[in-house]
């Protein structure tokens, strides 16, 4: 696996995704890597059914919504680009990028997009609100069995209610960000990378 | 019946050695007083005199059976102690199981004092060591959880190893300090018992501590070392125990036995390792070939690592290293070679012979306790915990330090905290001390010593330390209760969270781990697993399964039924829903919300998922019910013209995959879903289903997806059949509502369809993908139901 990595990842990709993402050479290599070993049809892409493959991803409640966040508007594949662009939201903020503000591209792991890939796991129709029942699909996937719908509905209502600012009964971006602002998203959403 | 088989045999297995010797204990059972036989003259004759020539209608023979009776009612005894406790289950909240079993110890003990009764001396060292500790490890071989396990093996090792022999030698050169003290009239123990004191009594057990640390949700770093440390410091208690116990005969220690010592010990612990490697390679090989002998496929995994732990013994090796390392071999290509019965069969018989053995054990000491001789001497058992406690909170401390440079996750003070207060003796403890040998001057003085500090660790700190870790996590975590949005939120970013790292493979970027993988995959499972594991086929199969997972369900719900909303009402009340009112949430309201969420959201995927609590099997229903949804969502959008009239959401198109492979990938996951197995190991176990694809090209991906219905058709009728059932199984909500549910979320996506449309009308690129017959029945069939896939039912049972 090594050696095909380093063959079939020319330099100038990795500068360029290292460019975009903001990771290191090694992390690329690494996380290049463990694209191959999942990539059973070698033909550099990943499909749904490779990550349906990892058995973790699937008991996980949310394994289905993650994996969908890893491909573009209505593609079935996702290529090595593509999926360090969506990982690249789970890099810590470092320092020297949290006193950037507003620079003229906004980093793939600022607090706005973590918050944003976060949003787009309810937002499943992309229509930029989390509707009550996108909000209750998702509660119900993580919620066991001894919950009656009238209790989830009861707290998705409630869910809503908090959030919900311009009475449209639906969560929106901002309103999502509102909510969480005193949540230390920075922390939550981030994985520590290895080299 | 099989496991009843198990305990007699067992049973009679232990009364072997009592064949001759006398010491026999008497119950203090109704209607039979034979005394012992060493005393053959009090007492009624069994027999009735034989000058009668008639033929006795009624006879009873008590020696007889003696043996296996009482061993009998004694474990009956401990196990009916158990059933009690979880009877009211507020106390095995507050107090561990442990603290029970020595109190109900203590109260026959007492009983038995009061009439004069002798306890029974099947503690001797051979039946400890040969007959209880073993099933003990075993049990705590083969459900440790493996991964999370050796990613922090250093950790553990360093703990256990080091971590034990600190305390060791720190415990016994204070003691040795304090015995020079004349005030305590200890001045005759030298250096080296007081070293093998010392070692005695640093072995940390894991019972209630690790049921508390899973109970208040510890963080998965700090469970797994300290359950690795409690495993492997029992090896290296065991090894510094007999080191001590050969040296204290020696009146002079000298260098070249220390050194002599300390090559003894890696002798010791790898050569344990490398026994239980081999005895668990060969019992995988031997279950390659067991298929046509199910019934006794369990056999093979209780002798072979039986065999290690006598074979080590016979070499004076740690045994309970080689049993362990057996066991955690085995379990990784045994449970897949092995039918799913055997497979339970195994994990419920091991469980039960740990928890049999622990329970007796501890049961003993109660006993002990009371009935024993005790010497007493205020200052040296009070010097023994104070020492002992500050020891390993020195230790952890001082060790942490080190360590912590070399860690992921380093470990703050509160872990820290956890980690030294949790250290409580127990068993092995006491067994150990019991079976001190008598030369040893102060041997009373030392069984004494020990099970005070058992007593005092395991009932204060076991009780207290509940309450201290909560308290602990409370002032760290952030618990604000104003919003329901921030908890549901923050769990969805830990679920997400977890699932990546999954993703990432995280945990694989170890060079040595990588390349055992490698190896385990070319070479290791083409030997040691059975190539054909078609033992039924994938329906009858999932059928199986999800019958079980139903039935469960079942069970665990029927009190529920009158709270579960009418179908109609819940129509009725989506139908209002946009006219109806906000409505208000008063603050109990909001509180129950918090609690319900609290209490009934899945745990984040823990990888020590196999370890639940010492005293169940592993719980997986968590994943059941989130592979029944699945599977409930696949088979939903199988079920051919389901989804008629529905629009196609884009966005839901990922649910469309192959059902196929779909189902395959998850079944032996689901089996092995105690998640603590490397992902390759799944995806290497699928080598032959990738050449059925073929490469699939990039542009053709789309049309791959509705094509391949394939056999699947022909199936969804028995599947259906399955939802069916499965439906009748889950009570509360029959799937009816669904397609209006996800007609809601649907957005019409009709430029997919159209995709998909037009690619099902291409010509396929690989015979396999050719559609079939019943394709052309509706291509919307087709299409609608993969790409309608609902994702989740909101109202799964």
């Amino acid at each position: 696996m090594g050696s095909r990595a380093s063959t079939l990842l020319r330099e100038e990709e990795i500068e360029e995704i290292k460019k975009e993402t903001g990771f290191s050479h090694s992390q690329i290599t690494r996380l290049y890597s463990r694209f191959s070993s999942l990539d059973k049809g070698e033909n550099g892409t990943l499909s749904r059914e490779d990550f349906q493959r990892i058995p973790e991803l699937a008991i996980n409640p949310l394994g289905d919504r993650i994996i969908n966040a890893f491909f573009p508007e209505g593609e079935d594949q996702v290529n090595f680009r593509g999926f360090m662009r969506t990982l690249a939201h789970f890099r810590p903020i470092e320092d020297n990028e949290k006193n950037k503000d507003h620079s003229a591209s906004e980093p793939l792991n600022s607090r706005t997009n973590k918050l944003l890939f976060a949003f787009r796991l309810y937002d499943l129709d992309r229509d930029d609100k989390i509707s009550r029942d996108e909000l209750l699909q998702v509660l119900r996937m993580m919620v066991g069995v001894n919950i009656s719908d009238e209790q989830l509905g009861s707290i998705a209502d409630r869910t809503i209610q908090e959030a919900d600012q311009n009475g449209d009964s639906a969560i929106s971006f901002n309103e999502f960000i509102k909510v969480l602002e005193k949540v230390d998203v920075e922390q939550k959403m981030s994985i520590r990378f290895l080299h | 019946m099989q496991m009843i088989a198990c305990v007699i045999a067992f049973c009679t297995v232990i009364s072997l050695p009592y064949g001759s010797n006398g010491e026999i204990p008497q119950k203090p059972t109704g209607g039979v007083t034979i005394l012992p036989p060493i005393k053959p003259d009090a007492g009624p004759q069994a027999f009735p005199d034989a000058e009668k020539a008639n033929m006795p209608v009624f006879t009873m023979d008590y020696p007889r059976i003696q043996i296996p009776f009482e061993i009998t009612l004694w474990v009956l005894l401990a196990s009916f102690a158990k059933i009690g406790f979880h009877v009211y289950h507020k106390i095995t909240v507050w107090v561990p199981e442990s603290c029970l079993l020595i109190t109900v110890g203590l109260i026959v003990g007492g009983i038995m004092h009061s009439v004069h009764e002798e306890p029974p001396a099947v503690l001797s060292s051979n039946v400890f060591f040969l007959y209880m500790l073993p099933p003990i490890m075993l049990d705590s071989g083969y459900f440790m959880p493996t991964r999370a396990f050796f990613e922090n093996m250093g950790t553990v090792l360093w703990f256990a190893v080091v971590g034990t022999l600190w305390n060791s030698i720190g415990i016994g050169m204070s003691l040795f300090a304090i015995c020079q003290i004349e005030a305590f009239g200890v001045q005759d123990i030298n250096l080296q018992e007081n070293l093998l004191f010392a070692a005695i009594i640093s072995a940390v057990d894991p019972v209630a501590v690790l049921s508390v640390f899973e109970d208040v949700s510890v963080n998965e770093q700090l469970y797994i070392v300290a359950f690795g440390e409690c495993l492997f410091n029992d090896a290296v208690t065991v090894v510094l125990y007999n080191m001590f116990n050969f040296v204290a005969d020696m009146p002079v220690v000298e260098p070249v036995d220390v050194f002599l010592g300390v090559a003894r010990f890696f002798v010791v612990g790898l050569g344990g390792m490398g026994f239980g490697l081999l005895f668990g390679f060969v019992a995988s090989f031997t279950t390659r070939f067991t298929s046509n002998v199910r019934a006794i496929e369990p056999l093979f995994i209780f002798m072979y690592s039986y065999l290690a732990y006598l074979v080590a013994e016979l070499f004076a090796i740690s045994s309970i290293m080689a049993i362990v390392t057996c066991a955690i071999t085995m379990k990784y290509y045994v449970e897949e070679n092995v039918s799913q019965r055997s497979c339970t069969t195994i994990r419920h018989v091991i469980k039960m012979l740990g928890s049999i053995s622990e329970t007796l054990i501890f049961f003993f000491l109660g006993v002990v306790t009371v009935t024993t001789e005790h010497e007493w001497n205020w200052g040296y058992i009070m010097f023994t915990l104070l020492f002992a406690f500050l020891w390993r909170g020195l230790g952890v401390l001082v060790l942490t330090q080190i360590i912590n440079p070399f860690r992921t996750i380093p470990f703050n003070l509160k872990d820290q905290f956890g980690l030294s207060y949790g250290g409580l003796r127990g068993a092995i403890s006491f067994a150990l001390a019991y079976t001190l040998p008598d030369n040893i001057g102060r041997r009373q003085l030392f069984i004494t010593a020990t099970i005070c500090i058992i007593i005092f660790t395991v009932f204060i700190q076991g009780i207290s330390i509940r309450p201290l870790i909560e308290l602990i996590n409370v002032r760290r975590t952030n618990r604000n209760l104003d919003t329901i949005n921030v908890e549901v939120h923050c769990r969805v970013m830990e679920h997400t969270m977890a699932g990546l790292e999954d993703l990432c493979g995280q945990w694989s970027h170890y060079y040595w781990k990588d390349k055992f993988l490698k190896f385990n995959n070319r070479v290791l499972r083409k030997i040691l697993i059975k190539d054909n594991r078609a033992e039924s086929s994938i329906v009858a199969l999932y059928k199986k399964l999800e019958l079980q997972s139903a039935l469960e369900i079942l069970d665990t719900v029927t009190g529920d039924l009158s709270t579960s909303p009418s179908i109609v009402s819940l129509y009725e009340e989506k139908k209002g829903a946009a006219s109806k009112p906000k409505k208000k949430f008063g603050r109990a309201d909001l509180s129950n919300m918090h609690d319900l969420l609290s209490k009934n959201m899945y745990k984040i995927r823990q990888r020590t998922v196999a370890y639940t609590n010492k005293h169940t099997l592993p719980n997986d229903i968590q994943t059941k019910e989130i592979l029944i949804r699945r599977h409930a969502s696949i088979r939903r959008s199988l079920r051919p013209g389901s989804f008629q009239t529905e629009p196609i959401p884009k966005s839901q198109k990922y649910f469309s995959l192959p059902l196929g492979q779909n189902l395959d990938s998850y079944f032996p996951s689901k089996r092995r879903s105690h998640a603590d197995d490397e992902e390759t190991m799944s995806e290497m176990a699928y080598p032959s289903r990738r050449s059925r694809f073929g490469r699939p090209a990039r542009s053709s991906s789309r049309a791959m997806v509705p094509l391949h219905r394939l056999g699947t058709l022909t199936e969804a009728t028995s599947v259906d059949v399955v939802s069916e059932e499965s439906g009748r199984g889950g009570p509360r909500v029959p799937p009816v509502p669904a397609p209006r549910r996800h007609s809601d979320n649907a957005a019409a996506e009709e430029e997919d369809a159209g995709d998909a449309e037009r690619h099902a009308r291409s010509p396929p690129l690989s015979p396999s993908w050719a559609p079939e017959p019943t394709e052309p029945q509706d291509n919307r069939t087709v299409r609608n139901p993969l790409l309608r896939r609902p994702q989740w039912n909101p109202k799964k049972q």
